[in-house]
């Protein structure tokens, strides 16, 4: 095995640690800020999963929608919605098992599709410039389901403006 | 001049060479060897820029200090040292020697962490700012994206703050740096998208490249009307980006004591002030590439010019932070969202419009 392939599984594999022990943070905190903490953990460890792996930009994006947007969403969300310093919570309720079911049943289809799926390796290095041909692509190929993606965007924004108002 | 104009770039080489052959010795693999030199080089220019980034603080609270004592009529430090030049290290040495205090109710944890996550994603950005040619870290060809993510991660370190320290004065300060950069990223974006349509790229190095015209003088600034309304929304938002006068609504002192620090002390408090100038470093710098030509210049070297502008931009800011009183904070969020979002809009609309006549006259 070459060095550098020797570096990539280091990376990927301290990657892929640091995105589970997030994942097990997220779940396990009893205290729902510090469980929000674990998620960012475990985002920005995918993230790194995405650099180790050459594709920068889905990564800045990761961190860019997941981390800079989305978890500040949560902590907005935890912060207007039960008293901040209440402390601790249980985290279990009376649905544990439906969701335990629910969550088996999602790993056993994502287990299916990914044994399923023949991974063709590219014989030729794709061109490091991809962002001209995602753009080009989201304005041809794929402009439908980009324009819904904005409606609904849209749609969401009004509707929290009318939320908010009442 | 060559000599000059390349300094860095040929120390860089010169000791990648005599690390080669200092590697060469151990009797390891070729590429083992190719891998061990780039590590250790990575390392190096990590460390390079760390030193140089808290070298340029040291130098930023001096000049701070200095510049608004000068607008204030007064003399400003004038002790320790010539020109009280080494007043930061005596203001370092007070701040490593204090008390580290933690509030009894506070979450110990959280409250540790956020000075390092306001902290860390300022010293991320510099991994790919072009300090002058070809002295980029990595050139990522998404760069300017990756600024822009990186930079909103310390949102989350100044709201955990405000949280972590069980105090109401911090989590109000928190509250609003959080609803502040938020808003504040969406004009300084979207202006960023208006460069980034002139330059046809995202990596900031092709973006200084793109204004190497005229000399090294075609910057997007001239890029006349759409630069000059893209820089004023680019910097003010950047000010709110950074928590600076008159955009300090965090921690303003007057109504908040000092907003979401105000449980910090000792190096924890340091590590905030630290990630304050870092962040208003990188700010500038991203300025000064995105719009003022990045290290593009006549007659001095490329990081002469890149120093040059980023520190005109940084007094500039001292400045405003002297001269402007401070928002309130219901006028604050309207700014962002009623007049520099609509206006970054129409710019972008506009840049694309203008972009084939800027094109033809040679302004681009």
């Amino acid at each position: 095995m070459s060095t550098d392939l020797v570096l990539t599984y280091v990376g990927f594999f301290m990657m892929g640690a640091i995105a589970l022990i997030g994942a097990v943070l997220a779940v396990s905190q009893r205290n729902i800020l510090r469980a929000a903490l674990g998620l960012i953990v475990s985002f920005i460890g995918v993230a790194g999963i995405y650099f180790v792996l050459e594709a920068e930009f889905v990564g800045v994006v990761q961190i860019l929608i997941y981390v800079g947007a989305i978890t500040i969403l949560i902590l907005f969300a935890i912060m207007l919605t039960r008293g901040l310093m209440q402390g601790t919570t249980s985290g279990h309720n009376s649905q544990w098992l439906a969701a335990a079911l629910l969550a088996m049943l999602l790993f056993a289809a994502l287990a299916l599709v990914a044994l399923g799926t023949n991974w063709n390796v590219a014989a030729t290095r794709v061109s490091s410039d991809l962002i001209p041909k995602i753009g080009a692509e989201l304005m041809t190929t794929y402009v439908l389901p980009f324009e819904a993606v904005s409606l609904l965007l849209l749609a969401a924004l009004v509707g929290a403006i009318v939320i908010a108002r009442e | 001049m060559d000599i000059l104009n390349d300094l860095f770039v040929n120390a860089q080489i010169w000791l990648t060479d005599a690390l080669r052959a200092l590697v060469a010795g151990f009797g390891l693999a070729q590429d083992a060897e190719a891998a061990l030199v780039a590590v250790v080089m990575t390392l190096l220019s990590i460390f390079a820029i760390l030193l140089f980034m808290v070298l340029m603080v040291l130098i930023l609270i001096w000049l701070e200090r200095k510049v608004v004592a000068r607008i204030q009529d007064r003399l400003g430090p004038n002790r320790v040292g010539p020109w009280g030049l080494l007043q930061p290290v005596a203001d370092t040495i007070k701040m490593f020697t204090k008390e580290d205090i933690v509030p009894a109710n506070a979450d110990r944890l959280i409250h540790t962490l956020a000075p390092i996550i306001v902290m860390v994603p300022a010293v991320l950005a510099f991994a790919v700012v072009p300090f002058g040619r070809g002295m980029q870290a990595i050139d990522l060809n998404i760069g300017i994206l990756y600024v822009v993510a990186v930079g909103s991660i310390g949102t989350i370190g100044i709201f955990l703050a405000g949280y972590g320290s069980n105090n109401k004065f911090s989590l109000i300060g928190g509250m609003r740096a959080v609803a502040q950069m938020v808003s504040y990223e969406v004009p300084q974006v979207l202006t960023i998208v208006a460069v980034v349509l002139m330059a046809g790229s995202l990596s900031l190095n092709r973006i200084v490249e793109a204004q190497s015209g005229w000399g090294g003088l075609r910057w997007f600034l001239f890029a006349f009307p759409v630069g000059p309304i893209a820089f004023v929304v680019y910097y003010l938002s950047g000010l709110a980006e950074v928590n600076r006068t008159p955009f300090d609504l965090p921690e303003g002192e007057s109504e908040l004591v000092a907003g979401h620090h105000t449980e910090y002390s000792g190096m924890k408090w340091g590590l905030f002030y630290l990630g304050e100038y870092f962040n208003f470093f990188v700010m500038c710098s991203i300025g000064a590439t995105l719009f003022l030509g990045g290290w593009n210049g006549p007659l001095l070297p490329p990081y002469v010019w890149f120093i040059v502008k980023v520190y005109a931009l940084i007094v500039l800011g001292m400045w405003i932070r002297m001269t402007w009183p401070r928002f309130r904070v219901d006028q604050l969020m309207g700014f962002a969202w009623k007049v520099l979002v609509p206006i970054a809009l129409v710019n972008i609309v506009l840049t694309s419009l203008a972009l084939p006549v800027l094109k033809t006259i040679g302004l681009i």
